[in-house]
C-alpha cells in the first residue's frame, strides 16, 4: 500500500475534532466517541517512541489498540501523526477504505494489531513483550489500550495473572474507564491488576499532565496499568 | 516403540538450540519434556499456566516480534477451547505458528470425552491457509515437525497420536504416497490408520494412498491414482468421519465419482476403556473396514456404474 505524503503542517490536539469530523460528518462528538482521545493523544504525542518512518523498526514501541470499537479517535491520532493520510478519513467504513469500524493491522499503517472482538489485545501484548525480551530488545515498551467493560472477557485475566508474576516490566495497559461495565465495583479495576503484582495508577483521563505522569511513572520489575477515568458512557 | 509425543520435546529442544527464532509456548501440559530446554533457553520456552486463550494469544505476540512459536497441548485445549484466538490472533493478524496437538481423537479413552477432539481438523477446515500434518509413525512425526517449524511464518497444525503404524515411511510433507496399486477404487489412509487399512484391503483390487499431510489436500495425487483405479474413493481418517469428503469432491468435481468417508463417529460414545475398544466402536478395525470398503467398491463395480 502506498502512503501519499500528507500536508506538511503538523497536526495538533486542536485538529483532532476536525479529523474525527471527516469520519463522522460532525465536529461535535459525545463522550463515548472521544473516551480514548486524550489518552491516545498523550501517548502518541509524548510517550511512544514510534513514528511513521519507524513503523517497521524492531526497536519501536508497540501500541496495541485492543478496544477496537469506535476507532475514530485512533484514526484521527494516526492521521495527525502522519501514519494515515488525512484523505483516507472520509472513506471511513466504505468498501474500498482501509479504515473500518474495527481496525485491521494489515490495512492500517501503524496499527500493530487488528481488533474488534474484545479481550484479544492484552494476551497478544504479553506475547509481544515476551518476544521482545527473547530477542534481547529490552528498551521498547509495549502498550495496550482496553475498555473497562472489555475487562469482562476472561482472556484478559489470563494475561493479567500471568504478566505480574512473570515480571513483564515493559508491558503497560491503559484502561479507559467510562463506567460501561454492567457489573463492576468501585476501585475494582486497579485492585485486580494490583492483586496480580502490577503497578497501578488511576487518573483523570482528560488531564494530559496527569496522564503523562502516570504513563511515565517508574515501575521496576512489574508491569504497569493506568486506569484513565472519563465521563460515564450512560450518564 | 516410543510415541510421537516422546519425540516432540527432544526434536523441538534441538531446534531451540539451532534456531534463535524458535520459541515454545505451553500451558502446563507437556512441560516436563522441556525441563532441560527451559534451563537453556528460559526466554524462549514459556509456560503460561493453565490459560489456553493466553497460550494462543501470546504465541501470536511472539510471532509478531519475529519468532516462530511452537504451541503444544491436548487438541481439545489447543484448537477447540481457544478457537477464536486461532481464528483471529493467528489468521486475522496475518501471522503464524506451529500448533502441535496430542490425544486428539481417543488416545486416552479412560479420560472420557472432555479430553477428545475428533473434530479438530474439521474445525481448522473453516479457516484459510492451514497446513495439517497427521503423521502415522514417530519417525514421520519428527520429519513433519521439522518441516512445520521451517515453514516460514505459515500456520501449521501437527496432530500427534499414540496410535501409530508399525513402520515409518518416507513422507515429504506434501504428497500422498502410493502404497498399493489396484484397479477398482482408491483408498486414502490418513496417518495412523494405514496398518488397519492395509490389512483390511488385503486381496482387494484397490489402490491405497497414504496421506500424512491432508491440508492442502493432494488433489493431483488423488486424480493421478483414479486414472487406473477409477473414481470410487474411500477416505479413512483418524478424526471425524467425512472431514475430507469435500476435498475429494472438489478434486474430482469434473468427473463422476463416489466417496465414502470413514473415521471417528460424531455420536458421543460415553464409554471409557481402551484405544482398541474405541477403534472397534468407530468401525476402524481391519475387519469392519474390510466390510465397509469391500461393500462400497464392490457396489461401485455393479452394472450401470461401469
Amino acid at each position: 500500500m502506498t502512503i501519499t505524503a500528507d500536508d506538511s503542517r503538523t497536526q495538533g490536539y486542536e485538529d483532532l475534532p476536525r479529523l474525527m469530523g471527516l469520519m463522522t460528518g460532525d465536529e461535535k462528538h459525545g463522550p463515548a466517541a472521544t473516551s480514548t482521545l486524550d489518552a491516545l493523544w498523550v501517548l502518541y504525542d509524548r510517550v511512544l517512541r514510534v513514528t511513521p518512518e519507524r513503523r517497521e523498526d524492531p526497536a519501536r514501541d508497540r501500541f496495541l489498540l485492543s478496544k477496537g470499537h469506535g476507532p475514530m479517535a485512533y484514526y484521527a491520532v494516526l492521521a495527525a501523526k502522519g501514519f494515515v493520510p488525512v484523505e483516507w478519513l472520509p472513506g471511513f467504513g466504505a468498501y474500498d477504505s482501509p479504515l473500518g469500524h474495527h481496525p485491521d493491522r494489515v490495512l492500517v499503517p501503524g496499527a500493530e494489531i487488528g481488533s474488534g472482538s474484545l479481550g484479544h489485545g492484552l494476551p497478544i501484548a504479553v506475547g509481544t513483550a515476551l518476544g521482545l525480551r527473547a530477542r534481547g530488545l529490552d528498551t521498547p515498551g509495549v502498550w495496550v489500550l482496553i475498555g473497562d467493560a472489555e475487562l469482562d472477557e476472561g482472556s484478559n485475566h489470563e494475561a493479567i495473572a500471568f504478566a505480574g508474576p512473570a515480571g513483564l516490566d515493559r508491558l503497560h495497559t491503559v484502561v479507559i474507564d467510562n463506567s460501561s461495565a454492567s457489573h463492576a465495583r468501585p476501585g475494582g479495576i486497579a485492585a485486580r491488576f494490583e492483586a496480580a503484582g502490577w503497578s497501578a495508577a488511576t487518573v483523570d483521563g482528560r488531564d494530559h499532565e496527569a496522564l503523562y505522569a502516570a504513563f511515565t511513572a517508574p515501575h521496576p520489575g512489574r508491569p504497569h496499568v493506568v486506569v484513565a477515568r472519563v465521563e460515564p458512557k450512560n450518564a | 516403540m516410543d510415541t510421537m509425543r516422546d519425540r516432540f520435546a527432544p526434536v523441538v529442544s534441538r531446534l531451540l538450540d539451532e534456531d534463535p527464532r524458535v520459541a515454545v509456548v505451553l500451558a502446563e501440559i507437556g512441560k516436563d519434556g522441556f525441563a532441560e530446554a527451559i534451563r537453556r533457553h528460559p526466554e524462549r520456552v514459556i509456560n503460561v499456566g493453565i490459560r489456553e486463550q493466553l497460550l494462543v494469544g501470546a504465541a501470536a505476540g511472539l510471532a509478531l516480534t519475529g519468532l516462530r512459536p511452537v504451541v503444544h497441548t491436548f487438541a481439545s485445549f489447543l484448537v477447540e477451547r481457544p478457537f477464536e484466538q486461532v481464528k483471529l490472533d493467528l489468521g486475522h493478524q496475518d501471522t503464524g505458528a506451529v500448533l502441535v496437538s496430542a490425544a486428539a481423537s481417543f488416545d486416552w479413552p479412560a479420560g472420557g470425552f472432555t479430553h477428545m477432539a475428533p473434530g479438530d481438523v474439521a474445525l481448522l477446515d473453516t479457516l484459510d491457509g492451514w497446513t495439517v500434518h497427521v503423521p502415522g509413525h514417530p519417525d514421520e512425526a519428527e520429519t513433519l515437525l521439522r518441516r512445520a517449524v521451517a515453514a516460514g511464518n505459515d500456520k501449521v497444525y501437527v496432530r500427534l497420536s499414540v496410535q501409530a503404524n508399525r513402520q515409518g515411511r518416507a513422507v515429504g510433507g506434501e504428497h500422498f504416497l502410493t502404497v498399493r496399486e489396484g484397479r477398482s477404487g482408491v483408498v486414502v489412509a490418513v496417518g495412523p490408520v494405514l496398518d488397519a487399512v492395509l490389512a483390511a484391503t488385503e486381496g482387494l483390487d484397490v489402490t491405497v494412498l497414504y496421506a500424512t499431510t491432508v491440508r492442502p489436500f493432494d488433489t493431483a495425487g488423488l486424480r493421478r491414482a483414479t486414472r487406473a483405479a477409477g473414481t470410487d474413493v474411500v477416505l479413512v481418517e483418524p478424526y471425524l468421519a467425512g472431514t475430507s469428503t469435500a476435498a475429494v469432491s472438489e478434486a474430482l468435481a469434473d468427473v463422476p465419482h463416489r466417496v465414502l468417508g470413514l473415521g471417528v463417529g460424531r455420536r458421543e460414545l460415553r464409554r471409557y476403556g481402551t484405544i482398541e475398544e474405541h477403534v472397534a466402536a468407530h468401525g476402524l478395525d481391519a475387519r469392519s473396514l474390510r466390510e465397509r470398503i469391500g461393500g462400497f467398491v464392490g457396489a461401485g463395480r455393479a452394472p450401470g456404474w461401469a
